[in-house]
């Protein structure tokens, strides 16, 4: 197209070019000689500012830059999940087959397999009227996800041809639609996306149902919602990514998205073994046939580390469309503010809070804004839910990153230093973090637990907060001065920190728990409690209780009780009335 | 044709300016020859038309605007490599400096690498025997890990880098091909002497390659050291498959002599005054450890840093902790009581750990053990600040044990000789052994079967 257009200066991975006005902002093009990927950040009627995605080294003034009448888009089909994709979706497999061990520059391969045969099925006739978002086939993508392709939502019209059902590749034509202007769209298997643009959407649905996980401290003390927003701070060694880990492979999510977001490359090649070797319950296939995974480790390039995150969310909404749930892993948004802030440095944009771009809020809140539970344009009900980690500067909370996700986000999972320092996993910290969707998941809770659940729930977390008041005390003069119902109270939170808040995500057991046992859990601690109390009440000292060895085997409860003998539970509270009413008389 | 361009336009620190250059790419290595016949090389860091940024590695004192002559070299910054590179001595830019003469390349890489695919990777799984108890024990040492030591001036980092060197064990095929990589970045002549000299008592200095940028040394030189070390570790690990362990220190002397260059650049600093881009810097060189897919050589890095003030949140500790698979940090207390190594337990980590331990590797019962030893020290320390207010004497009998736990666990596990070398037996047996110290009950972290088979008593 425009071949006279050439590089003028080279500043790390921002290019610019000199008087080019038929660019359009966010538009992508091609840079130098190796056609490296670029996006246009910037045009005034002198300089044209572009952001590569890859390696700048090697670039020469006068190499050419190339439009591509488009905005950074991606391609989206059969063939995403089960498939690994740099920040720019270019497959690391393909990639790998290309070009080695190692990502050399300017690698060009299809985002999706252009020769694999899909056994589509048609769901039109000619002469249907079709509007933007209704399906039109569909197919198996992988033995349990069915990929429903639909019209794109820009386009709506009559069919005026369709083909018979069968094997078709990608980009083979599978329908024709006729639009009001009397233009003929052929239908293939995928369609194009531009990935800072949201898909549109019907309406918007509140957020009743819980994203249940699995999760004993996160399903009962701070739920999130199917497309809830949710961010877990925390400082380096708390434990994000093995959060985040355990989230993708427990959480009822038809379809995860895990974008690895200038994160290590081990963790990628460990989170790559432990999926393809778990088997998911619920379904018996390999955790990999509902994964799709972004990879841009913290050694890729920065720009497209920046726009990884818009990948996987505009992959998010697109299997949303089709009337999944989908939640999606970001590990770690601070990286990704990090390299908005990298870029910003380059165009010496004047910086606001630490360094960073005064835009980080709104560019946070318009990310956040994009997950949510919707009635889609084809009337199914689909979801997104987005868990963003954040590794705060410093382990300090007040940093602009954390403090503006928590402006966006309505659930607060904040890791804490001194609880995994001793070990304490999942450290979430249940006195800093929050959920604001209790109001909202409440009736789902009543009538699928129970009203005792919530009941219990509250119990809990009352405990745990008189247990903290408690412990200042005790830091002070020491627990031995505090009278008999206090040290109950005590007692009684460690059971519940160590019996019940921690969980171990290596016991095959305990790695996930269904609410119903977390339920029974809570009902035996309170239970213990109650008794106890009652004893106490009777000036019967504690030191007597406790040597019944009855809190002990409450902390061992969630290894000794499998997930499936709920049963065992009454024996529990039995032993406990019985043993409680022996020293009572 | 090869031009010479005369003079430069703007001198700027390490950076110069020159006008009017023609045909130059992006990070390529000029060559600028002074009036006195000396050469010194740079890098084109910016480039806006004909005019560009050159970082001048060596400094730019004596150049004037007029007396230079500037070359073009055609190619980025690129280190020579060859199978004898093995036991050589080198500078911070990759230039032998031991009288030996130049390297004959057998091929040239990029100082930059490329990044791995993360798909190519194999997740490391082998552990390394230290023969140090804290080490292994808690923050078990796997080969293809980074795991950075955070220290202080005056501590005994480098102490604990030569055992490391000295003491460690490879489990697997092609143990014995084995090599380590020394890159030096501003620390001083006899600190690196000590490493030579400690090489060559273990005997292992014809199996070490040494980049040497001293506090004398240019600092901008400084910038390049530990990205051709890890060039040559790479070559190392994935053309003649051997083992590399790549010793990176100073790592805070680098990321101050990046600062240095960015802010001669006049770029927009972030925290500290560091650039915006420290952590992707950071990162392009920690990401560098690792195995490949078929290869059987692997990279691991124990980078050092010494912590401005102690402080683990400045932010060169910070951002490595947010790169690296985990971390070892020694305390100054510690070391003041005269414990050596001086780890503080607590926070340090090894993030590799939990798949390269246990049944098959070391022992089954080492999880358990480790996950133990941390949760029952936490409560060590919980104790002494009690202890603190309401003195020894007041405490409860069980706050009492755990004070006479924390004690043990410091004189004999943590606390170990320079020259001890402890077996992975040895050490689990020892933490079984503190634990069995404790009344049983307070054992919360491991399975009965397990207390039935390891704890005395």
């Amino acid at each position: 197209m425009e071949n006279n257009i050439v590089i003028y200066g080279i500043n790390g991975p921002v290019v610019t070019v000199k008087e080019a006005d038929c660019f359009e902002m966010m538009e992508m093009v091609y840079v130098g000689k190796q056609k490296l990927v670029g996006e246009i950040i910037g045009i005034t009627d002198e300089l044209t500012t572009i952001q590569v995605y890859e390696e700048t080294t090697g670039l020469k003034p006068g190499d050419p830059v190339i439009g591509t009448g488009a905005p950074m888009n991606v391609l989206l089909g059969p063939g995403i999940i089960d498939n690994i994709f740099d920040g720019i979706e270019r497959p690391l497999k393909a990639i790998e087959e290309q070009s080695g061990a190692f990502i050399s520059r300017g690698a060009s391969v299809p985002s999706l397999d252009t020769e694999r045969l899909w056994n589509v099925t048609l769901k039109v006739k000619v002469g249907d009227k079709l509007t933007g978002g209704q399906i039109y086939a569909t197919l198996p993508e992988t033995p349990i996800i069915e990929h429903r392709l639909m019209i794109h939502p820009d386009l709506s019209g009559v069919i005026t041809k369709v083909m018979p059902d069968g094997e078709y590749k990608v980009h083979d034509t599978v329908a024709v639609l006729k639009d009001d202007l009397g233009v003929e769209h052929n239908l293939t298997l995928c369609q194009k996306w531009p990935i800072r643009t949201s898909r549109p959407v019907n309406q918007r649905l509140t957020p009743s149902i819980p994203l249940i996980t699995g999760q004993r401290c996160m399903d009962t003390l701070f739920p999130v919602a199917k497309g809830g927003t949710a961010a877990i701070p925390g400082g380096f060694g708390t434990g994000k990514t093995m959060n985040q880990h355990q989230l993708a492979k427990w959480s009822d999510a038809d379809i995860i998205i895990y974008v690895g977001c200038g994160e290590r490359g081990n963790e990628m090649s460990q989170v790559l073994e432990e999926f393809s070797e778990l088997i998911d319950p619920k379904t018996n296939r390999p955790m990999t046939d509902r994964t799709v995974l972004i990879a841009n480790t913290s050694n890729m390039p920065v720009a497209a580390r920046e726009a990884s995150i818009y990948t996987g969310i505009t992959l998010g909404e697109y299997y949303r469309d089709m009337g999944y749930h989908v939640a999606m892993m970001a590990d770690s948004t601070s990286r990704w503010a990090e390299a908005l802030r990298e870029i910003s440095g380059r165009l010496e944009e004047m910086p606001a809070e630490e360094g960073f771009p005064a835009y980080l809020p709104s560019r946070l809140a318009e990310f956040y804004e994009r997950g949510g539970r919707v009635e889609t344009l084809n009337g199914a009900e689909g979801s997104v839910t987005l868990i963003g980690a954040v590794s705060p500067q410093g382990s300090d909370f007040s940093e602009p990153v954390t403090q503006n996700t928590k402006r966006f986000t309505r659930v607060f999972w904040a890791l804490d230093k001194s609880l995994a320092y001793a070990r304490h996993y999942p450290a979430i910290n249940w006195m800093n973090s929050y959920s604001e969707y209790f109001n909202d998941l409440d009736p789902w809770y009543r009538e699928h637990l129970g009203d005792d659940f919530i009941e219990y729930r509250n119990k809990i977390s009352a405990l745990l907060q008189e247990e903290s008041s408690l412990m200042e005390i005790v830091k002070l003069i020491g627990a031995d001065v505090l009278p008999d119902d206090q040290k109950l109270v005590i007692e009684t939170a460690r059971a519940i920190r160590v019996g019940f808040l921690q969980q171990n995500a290596f016991h095959s057991e305990d790695t996930y728990v269904p609410l119903e046992k977390q339920k029974l859990m809570m009902k035996t601690i309170l239970h213990l409690h109650a008794k106890s109390k009652e004893i106490v009440a009777k000036e019967i000292p504690l030191s007597k209780i406790l040597s019944l060895g009855l809190f002990d085997k409450l902390t061992k409860m969630k290894y000794d009780i499998p997930n499936n003998r709920l049963d065992m539970f009454e024996e529990y509270i039995e032993e406990i009335t019985n043993q409680l009413a022996k020293i009572s008389d | 044709m090869i031009i010479d361009y005369v003079g430069v336009k703007e001198i700027n620190g390490s950076l110069i300016v020159m006008d009017g250059v023609k045909g130059v790419s992006n990070e390529e290595i000029v060559d600028i020859q002074l009036e006195n016949g000396s050469v010194r090389q740079g890098r084109v860091v910016q480039i806006e038309g004909e005019k560009i940024v050159v970082q001048v590695f060596e400094g730019t004192r004596r150049i004037s605007l007029k007396n230079t002559k500037t070359r073009l070299t055609g190619h980025p910054m690129e280190m020579p490599l060859s199978p004898e590179i093995i036991g050589r001595v080198l500078n911070g830019s990759g230039k032998p400096i031991d009288g030996l003469g130049d390297i004959f390349p057998v091929k040239k890489e990029n100082i930059n690498g490329t990044p791995i695919n993360p798909v190519s990777r194999i997740y490391p799984k082998n552990y390394i025997n230290t023969g140090i108890s804290t080490i292994d024990t808690l923050m078990t040492l796997i080969r293809g890990q980074k795991l950075p030591i955070f220290s202080g001036s005056g501590m005994s980092h480098n102490d604990l880098a030569v055992q490391i060197v000295r003491q460690a064990k490879i489990s697997g095929a092609n143990s014995s091909n084995f090599c380590v990589v020394f890159a030096a970045m501003g620390v001083q002549k006899d600190v690196a002497e000590y490493f030579r000299k400690s090489f060559e008592e273990s005997g292992v200095l014809s199996r070490v390659v040494m980049l040497l940028n001293l506090s004398n040394d240019p600092i901008i030189e400084r910038t390049l050291t530990p990205k051709c070390a890890l060039t040559v570790a790479e070559y190392l690990a994935f053309e003649l498959d051997m083992h590399v362990l790549v010793i990176m220190t100073d790592m805070t002397s680098y990321a101050e002599a990046l600062r240095e260059f960015s802010s001669s650049k006049g770029e927009i600093p972030g925290r500290k005054g560091y650039p915006g881009y420290l952590y992707s810097d950071l990162a392009s060189m920690y990401e560098r450890a690792g195995m490949i897919k078929g290869h059987s050589g692997s990279v691991t890095q124990i980078p050092i840093l010494t912590m401005p003030n102690d402080d683990i949140t400045h932010p060169i500790p910070d951002l490595t902790g947010y790169i690296t698979e985990g971390q070892i940090v020694l305390d100054r207390s510690l070391q003041g009581q005269g414990f050596y190594p001086p780890v503080s337990v607590l926070p340090s980590l090894s993030r590799l750990m939990k798949d390269g331990i246990g049944e098959g590797y070391t022992r089954a019962d080492h999880q358990a053990l480790a996950n133990q030893l941390f949760a029952s020290y936490a409560k060590v320390i919980d104790a002494r600040s009690l202890a603190s207010v309401i003195g020894e004497e007041e405490l409860s009998p069980i706050d009492k044990k755990y004070i006479e736990f924390g004690r043990l666990f410091e004189n004999r596990f943590v606390n170990q000789g320079f020259h001890e070398n402890r077996s992975i037996e040895q050490s689990l047996d020892l933490g079984w052994e503190l634990l069995s110290t404790l009344p049983r009950a307070e054992l919360d972290r491991v399975d009965d079967a397990i207390l039935d088979q390891h704890y005395k008593n």
